[in-house]
């Protein structure tokens, strides 16, 4: 049975409330098909049944499961190149230059099945061969148990493995397990990894001199994208950066950044917002 | 145009190959072992070569060693596309002179990543 114009309009406010996540109201069976494996999994006997009980008793765990289901995870190594390219040209020498304990700290926010922070940290290895004073602290979050478990792991198979993935870095940081290719021990150690959800304040997470959000913002509204913007400002260092998504923009959401000239998705914190910080 | 030569034993291989290629606007032509391929890059060196490793008659590994002894053979880019998956396979291939190595299967996205990474989009 087809979800109803009821079901979709609760299932997307619990959605929004939990995570931020817009769920398109005209897409009830792309929607039903994602949430049909977690009705069966839950023994539910319909997704409308599911979203019935989650609405009469919102269990946390199975809401997670929801949201879980629902939101884009898609994502590759070295997603668009170029704002990795500028991160380890330009960027990283910048605040090396400019840290004289060498401590750079990077946040991967919404970091997915792990290939964002993973591809920070094979940089991370590549600049320290010439700047070898380099300390790079990876903090990668995700709001979903099960990517941050796949991140965590360093496995991936051999199609995600080659999607962004040069060969001669994937035989350098990766080794073959079965049908898998795994992180090598040192990537899988660069990194830390934590649930956090966007939607919270930053507060523990501490100040970063760089920010990765890339293609996250895109999946929520605009008040949600300005008030997640806002919130992650409070996290960037005076100096820090911020790389957004490639459709992904500050503009006309919040006053807190302004754009780097010339370098697409990548933004600074605008003046009257360094004091504010600081 | 650029172009490029497919070079595998399995027609289907070729077949599945060549949409894809041609879908990323290659002039694309065939060749079924290493010496048909080579004896096509004597008359037109190709922009890019999509190679095989186990093939009859002569396998990736000869064509590309004897490819880069050929006057102009230093110039196609060649991504080996093969089953073999162990790194010191790979490394063999790359020190053969392949610039780019895809693992079968294979899908679209994959062949556009990595002739992206050779520099041939």
């Amino acid at each position: 049975m087809a979800l109803s114009g009821e079901d979709m309009a609760h299932l997307a406010a619990l959605v929004k409330a939990a995570c931020g996540i817009i769920v398109p109201q005209d897409r009830a069976t792309a929607i039903e098909s994602r949430l049909g494996p977690v009705a069966r999994r839950e023994n539910f006997p319909s997704v409308s049944a599911l979203i019935d009980r989650i609405i009469a008793q919102p269990d946390q765990a199975l809401v997670r499961a929801v949201v879980d289901a629902l939101r884009v995870s898609e994502t590759q190594f070295f997603r668009d190149k170029a704002p990795f390219e500028a991160f380890r040209t330009e960027v990283l020498p910048a605040f090396l230059a400019r840290r004289p304990d060498g401590k750079v700290r990077v946040w991967s926010a919404g970091c997915s099945t792990g290939q964002e922070p993973y591809s920070l940290a094979i940089v991370g290895e590549e600049v320290r061969a010439f700047l070898p004073t380099l300390s790079l602290d990876i903090i990668a979050t995700d709001v979903s148990d099960r990517c941050l478990e796949k991140a965590k792991s360093g496995l991936y198979t051999q199609f995600e493995a080659q999607r962004g993935l040069p060969i001669r870095m994937l035989i350098k940081h990766f080794e073959p397990i079965d049908d898998f290719w795994r992180a090598s021990p040192q990537l899988r150690a660069a990194v830390r990894w934590g649930r956090f959800n966007l939607m919270h304040e930053p507060t523990k997470l501490g100040v970063f001199d760089v920010i990765f959000c890339r293609n996250v913002l895109s999946q929520f509204d605009e008040p949600t994208r300005a008030a997640t913007l806002e919130r992650i400002g409070t996290a960037l260092a005076p100096d820090g950066l911020l790389f957004l998504g490639g459709d992904e923009t500050t503009h006309e959401l919040t006053d807190a950044f302004r754009p780097v000239q010339g370098r697409n998705g990548l933004y600074c914190k605008a003046p009257g917002h360094i004091r504010a910080v600081a | 145009m650029k172009t490029c030569l497919i070079v595998d034993d399995s027609r289907i291989i070729r077949k599945v190959a060549r949409r894809i290629l041609e879908d990323l606007a290659f002039e694309v032509s065939e060749a079924g072992d290493g010496a048909e391929a080579l004896a096509y890059c004597r008359s037109e060196m190709p922009d890019a070569v999509l190679l095989d490793w186990n093939m009859p008659v002569m396998d990736g590994i000869a064509f590309v060693k004897q490819l880069r002894t050929e006057p102009g053979g230093d110039r196609p880019t060649v991504l080996f596309c093969t089953i073999e998956n162990d790194p010191a396979r790979i490394e063999e291939a790359l020190e053969a002179g392949a610039d780019e190595y895809v693992m079968k299967p294979f899908d679209g996205d994959i062949l556009e990543s990595k002739f992206a990474e050779a520099g041939l989009l």
